[in-house]
């Protein structure tokens, strides 16, 4: 069977090459880049622009942008026909394309992201290191504790408030130059569907721009998200452990430090909602006002064939619904969980309706293409580009973050020394 | 006097050091210096007469043979379109299974199993329009490929590497007249290169060869003599979605507004 046979379904006139091409995975990409970029920004915003309030939210943010990086690729890698020959794009970069920037793009920003880490965790490091080394009878664990701690130091021991100043002097220069360069990855992956002149939906030069904005609406989202999930887990053990740091006192207080939290970053959230959506709806109507030839075509995707993905999932469930959450006075814990879970939905659904709405219609323009995605595999490519793919791709990052945050703890790093 | 020792090691040192130099340098076969050059004395070109052209499907069949594009796979290289146009302004266009077995029923495809019968008396117009790729000037299938798998040859001919395109499916949607697709078998890009293996050794084209009424030319456009040139440069002939200022070169004559 041809690739994307399995997926399309043809409506009227449409040639007989054309099927959706770009599935889920190509969904995922953007979606899961722009997780990256987000969470990225967000730590930005306390580490350049110094606003204390982010501050709790901003080291966090930062570990979680890294454990996303590997999931911006991944679903390039799942998607492409010839996995193995992925390098040569990195090999024999054929630069008029905007793809061939892709590794450049990503691999600095993934550097200027381990950097910064390197920087922020390195008194981290340097302890651990030196106290595990004078401790007796390592276990195995310890062991290896400290061969990862000792190799993370790169040699690096000093840790004088000197060095430290240094340190943090750093780490804003590199949070400075990442967020261009956090935008940019994004913004070029909004290129990647704005430059495609044969498609009457994506070309627009507002593309990277409004990718930009709801990358960091939902970057900020997923970062609330974890965050809240990660309180609640410490306040379960706050509560059920022996241990020295337990207390009523401590649990209430982490209580407030959380609902604060949640209450300052959803004001961030919403004004790049604001900002996305603002610049959704120019770009509709600006092509209902012009109504180019392709028009026909589109208003009867948007309006009709789409609806129910545009307006209701995704302006409705996914725009509306979060604000009036978000607006009304007295934001509790819940109704945060629950906007940002619509608010990630509703990005998500933004990219399914650029992606494969692009593709749902036919280059004759008079023809339209359905999208099923493949939820049980048979194979291979069902696999890949089916359900259990995409939820693949979207759950590698937590795990991920499980094993990263035991090397870079992301709460209490005073406290523990 | 140089003791056998010395010499070796300074023979060793010698080739060594000049070996380095000598890497950056190239053997280039006479066929490879000609391709280099630019300025190519062949623009290979191609004209449809829609006209002449009766939907039988050949030209399809021949170049699924030809170019071993599996023959029951739901994609080809080249295929026919049929357009109908009724009185009351309607249009009714397919290509079922892009034309290689012909159009044997008079019902329209209209997808998702549904068909559509015109009557005689309703129809305004009627047409078949073969489609193929248009070998642009300027290709966006090119242009965005990211590993430089897809190219164009100095005559014009845009080409694709089996062995270096990752098939992500950019230049696909990068097409604006839909002749790309997947290779079933060799899961890379796959279109139309104007049989490319023909017509370097002086042969036509499979679909050209396999069209019975001459619907279909190939011709250097920049050979004054040639006769496809001829018609191209003397009389009326049109280009497919110019809008897009891909400057195709597969030429039409007796094109409709209507046709995509």
């Amino acid at each position: 069977m041809v690739h994307g046979e399995l997926w399309t379904v043809k409506e009227l006139f449409v040639t007989p090459n054309e099927y959706i091409y770009w599935s889920v995975q190509i969904v995922m990409y953007p979606f899961m880049t722009g997780l990256v970029a987000g969470a990225f920004v967000l730590s930005s915003l306390y580490h350049v622009f110094g606003i204390k309030q982010l501050k709790d939210i901003a080291r966090f943010a930062l570990v979680f942008s890294f454990a996303l990086l590997p999931a911006a690729p991944l679903p390039i890698m799942l998607h492409l026909q010839h996995p193995f020959r992925g390098i040569n794009v990195l090999m024999t970069s054929h630069f008029t394309s905007a793809i061939a920037a892709f590794g450049i793009v990503f691999s600095t920003y993934g550097a200027i992201v381990a950097s910064e880490l390197w920087f922020l965790y390195r008194k981290h490091f340097v302890e651990q290191s030196l106290f595990l080394k004078k401790r007796q009878d390592k276990t195995l664990s310890e062991k290896l504790y400290y061969l990862i701690y000792t190799a993370l130091t790169l040699g690096a021991y000093d840790i004088s408030e000197e060095a430290l100043h240094k340190d943090e002097k750093a780490i804003k220069i590199l949070a400075a130059i990442g967020i261009p360069v956090a935008c940019f990855l994004h913004g070029y992956a909004g290129f990647i569907f704005g430059s495609v002149k044969a498609n009457a939906l994506w070309m627009t030069p507002l593309m990277p721009v409004i990718f930009i904005m709801s990358a960091i609406v939902s970057g900020i989202a997923l970062c609330m998200l974890t965050y809240i999930v990660t309180m609640e887990i410490r306040k379960i053990l706050a509560c059920r452990k022996q241990s020295p740091t337990y207390s009523p006192e401590c649990r209430e207080e982490i209580k407030s430090v959380e609902i604060n939290v949640i209450k300052m970053t959803a004001k961030y959230l919403l004004f790049f909602l604001t900002f996305a959506i603002s610049l959704e709806l120019l770009d509709l109507i600006f092509r209902g006002y012009t109504a180019v030839k392709s028009w026909d075509v589109l208003r009867s995707v948007i309006y009709g064939k789409d609806f129910t993905s545009i307006f209701i999932l995704q302006y409705g469930l996914g725009n509306l619904i979060p604000f009036i959450l978000f607006l009304t006075p007295g934001l509790t814990i819940r109704r945060a969980i629950i906007g940002v879970l619509l608010v990630m939905f509703g990005v998500f659904m933004m990219r399914w309706n650029v992606v494969i709405g692009g593709q749902s219609f036919s280059l004759t323009f008079a023809g339209y293409m359905h999208y099923h995605l493949p939820i049980i595999p048979h194979d291979m490519e069902t696999l890949k580009e089916g359900l259990f793919g995409a939820l693949g791709v979207f759950i590698s990052p937590f795990i991920l973050f499980y094993f990263l945050a035991k090397i870079f703890p992301i709460f209490g790093l005073k406290e523990s020394h | 006097m140089i003791s056998r020792r010395n010499f070796l090691k300074n023979t060793a040192k010698a080739v060594a050091g000049i070996s380095v130099p000598l890497a950056a340098l190239e053997i280039l076969s006479p066929a490879r210096v000609q391709a280099l050059k630019a300025d190519s004395a062949v623009r290979w070109a191609f004209l449809v007469d829609t006209y002449k052209c009766v939907g039988c499907g050949f030209c399809v069949k021949a170049c699924k043979l030809e170019n071993e594009i599996p023959y029951d796979a739901n994609v080809t290289r080249t295929w026919v379109e049929r357009y109908v146009l009724t009185k009351d302004g309607k249009l009714f266009a397919d290509s079922p299974k892009g034309a290689r077995d012909g159009f044997i029923s008079t019902k329209i495809d209209l997808g998702m199993g549904n068909f559509h019968d015109v009557k005689k008396e309703e129809i305004k117009k009627a047409f078949f329009v073969p489609k193929l790729c248009n070998q642009c000037d300027n290709p966006p299938c090119v242009q965005v490929c990211p590993v430089g798998a897809t190219y164009q040859a100095p005559d014009g001919v845009v080409l694709v590497d089996r062995t270096w395109c990752i098939g992500c499916g950019y230049c696909i949607m990068a097409c604006p007249y839909g002749v790309r697709f997947f290779h079933p078998k060799y899961h890379t890009a796959e279109k139309c290169n104007f049989c490319y293996h023909r017509i370097t050794k002086g042969l036509k084209t499979a679909c050209v060869q396999a069209c019975p009424f001459g619907a279909r030319q190939i011709g250097n456009i920049k050979d004054p003599n040639d006769p496809v040139a001829k018609t191209i440069t003397t009389e009326r002939v049109g280009i497919l979605k110019s809008e897009y200022g891909t400057k195709p070169h597969v030429f039409y004559i007796g094109l409709d507004e209507e046709v995509r």
